[in-house]
């Protein structure tokens, strides 16, 4: 039996269940890794970080949440009053519903009824997940806009620009997979990779996407939504008490569906790792999700590990990269990866598969010295050639001669 | 069932939570009612009476949006033709390489005129 019949005779009350475990591992996990962040990058930069409240301060996250509750709920003058209040419950609303389809295990059995650990297994998963993610776009833009204020609106017009840009990038990722697996449903995905994962198959695809979730959840290096030197805290700036909460539920959970979306496309889901594939029988199936988690876990290691390293980007460098890099790139990739798919189809030779791959990469390295030496050049031109004058008054600069003898006399 | 039942019960879920934060927001935290605390907020200066620009913001953006449109639209077509891939075989690859080569020959002109620069 299938996966989408397995969960199709799901009765009402275990898609319910199911509904709410599904949430609550999403909050837990948000309170988890809220405090986990904060630890691991407190190692990097050589702190401590949270560890007072409760066991190695594993519970700072609640309290913080609690805190969040006791305060007072502001909404500024200048805000529109429905909107600004529903910008917080859109943001949290969607990034709950991307996990609707993601499979978290194997076949389990749940309260007596044999299932898959899986909400809902449609035909267009994948479509629905970018779907979902682009409708959290609005919760964005319209707290930006809604409250009236500067920064607000600066914040959320950029996550929102910014969003849609890496958007384009992880779509066009996504096309290789399903050339590969033939199906857009996350669960015939996963079925797909039980020999090879797609990461090690289609890594250009692999790699595309993971660029583009961090740009996709204003994460750093991408989080100029939040560049806290320039524009305070970005579209929430005018947030407070369990609305602010939200927004970083929001992005926490964001944060973890992108990685998810990640281990179900890529790293073979909730299978275990290559010659370890025994355990997925152990506690009659249960252990699967544990596979799942780690892999999850591994990619927020690598959101905190990218925070704790890399400085922010400069925005015009932000989107000069996905949208001149990034779209370029994989639109070749798909074109390479749909020839070399025919050709192994059509029952090319071997030595033919060979030559095209290698015409490619000829070509790739041929394209990107030439660009390359372009750059050189441009940068060789501007270095020597007159500074332009500018349009304003400017006051006299010393000559070239008077810095020449001054050097002379220094030395 | 349906299969697109349940995401209605994960929505519904999700926006209970929301509503109830916010309600429960509304009952816990105190109200001390200041003038200064209802203004925008400018880093502790006057705020300015209005946002920047009147409400108004630069058109790069709405370009980024037009131009994502486009590419967003070229993805739809990707994903049919990628799921059923296998089936159309070498006419599905000339159709698609066509069709790539007309939205690139768009992009290519768009990066020439500077619609990609930021500046």
């Amino acid at each position: 039996m299938s996966t989408a019949e397995l969960i199709g005779t799901d009765p009402g009350w275990i898609s319910l269940v199911k509904g709410f475990l599904i949430f609550i591992v999403c909050v837990l996990a948000t309170l988890m890794s809220v405090w986990g962040e904060r630890r691991i990058v407190a190692r990097m930069q050589q702190r401590v970080g949270p560890n007072r409240v409760g066991p190695f301060g594993l519970i700072q996250a609640l309290a913080d949440g609690v805190k969040l509750a006791l305060k007072e709920d502001l909404i500024p003058k200048a805000a529109d009053r429905i909107v600004f209040v529903m910008a917080p419950i859109i943001s949290a609303t969607t990034c709950f519903m991307s996990f609707a389809v993601i499979p978290l295990s194997g076949k389990v059995t749940l309260f007596g009824h044999k299932t898959v650990m899986q909400l809902t297994d449609i035909p267009v998963g994948v479509l629905y997940v970018l779907a979902i993610t682009s409708i959290g776009v609005y919760g964005i833009v319209l707290a930006g806009w809604s409250s009236g204020s500067t920064y607000p609106l600066l914040g959320g017009l950029r996550s929102s620009a910014q969003v849609i840009s890496y958007e384009v990038a992880m779509g066009l990722s996504l096309v290789a997979v399903f050339i590969y697996s033939g199906s857009m449903s996350t669960a015939d995905i996963v079925a797909a990779q039980d020999k090879w994962w797609f990461c090690v198959t289609l890594f250009p695809s692999f790699v595309i996407y993971a660029i583009s979730m961090v740009g996709e959840t204003n994460r750093a290096p991408f989080d100029l939504a939040e560049a806290e030197g320039e524009l305070v805290g970005g579209f929430h700036t005018e947030y407070s008490s369990l609305k602010f909460a939200l927004f970083f539920l929001a992005e926490y959970v964001n944060i973890m569906a992108v990685s998810a979306l990640a281990t179900t496309l890529f790293l073979g889901g909730y299978h275990a790792l290559p010659g370890l594939g025994f355990t997925e029988s152990w506690l009659g199936g249960w252990f699967t999700v544990l596979w799942f988690l780690v892999k999850v876990i591994f990619f927020f290691f690598v959101f905190v590990w990218l925070r704790g390293t890399l400085p922010r980007l400069r925005y015009d460098q932000f989107m000069k990269f996905g949208w001149k890099v990034l779209i370029p790139v994989s639109l070749l990739w798909i074109m390479v990866v749909a020839t070399l798919r025919v050709l192994s189809q059509q029952g090319a030779s071997r030595s033919a598969v060979i030559g095209f791959t290698f015409g490619v990469a000829l070509l790739v390295l041929a394209g990107s010295s030439l660009m390359e030496s372009a750059k050189n050049r441009r940068a060789r031109e501007d270095a020597l050639g007159e500074v332009s004058i500018p349009s304003f008054p400017v006051p006299a600069m010393p000559s070239k001669s008077y810095e020449i003898r001054m050097e002379e006399l220094n030395d | 069932m349906n299969p697109y039942v349940p995401i209605l019960v994960i929505g519904a879920i999700g926006f209970g939570f929301g509503a109830f934060s916010l309600i429960a927001a509304a009952l816990t935290g105190p109200k001390r009612y200041n003038r200064a605390k209802a203004e925008a907020y400018e880093c502790g200066i006057q705020p300015s009476p209005q946002a920047a620009g009147g409400g108004r913001f630069p058109v790069k953006y709405f370009l980024t949006a037009m131009l994502f449109i486009v590419f967003d639209i070229e993805i739809v077509f990707l994903y049919p033709w990628a799921v059923t891939f296998d089936k159309l075989g070498l006419f599905g690859l000339v159709e698609m390489f066509i069709f790539i080569s007309t939205v690139f020959v768009a992009y290519a002109y768009v990066w020439r005129r500077g619609g990609l620069e930021w500046d």
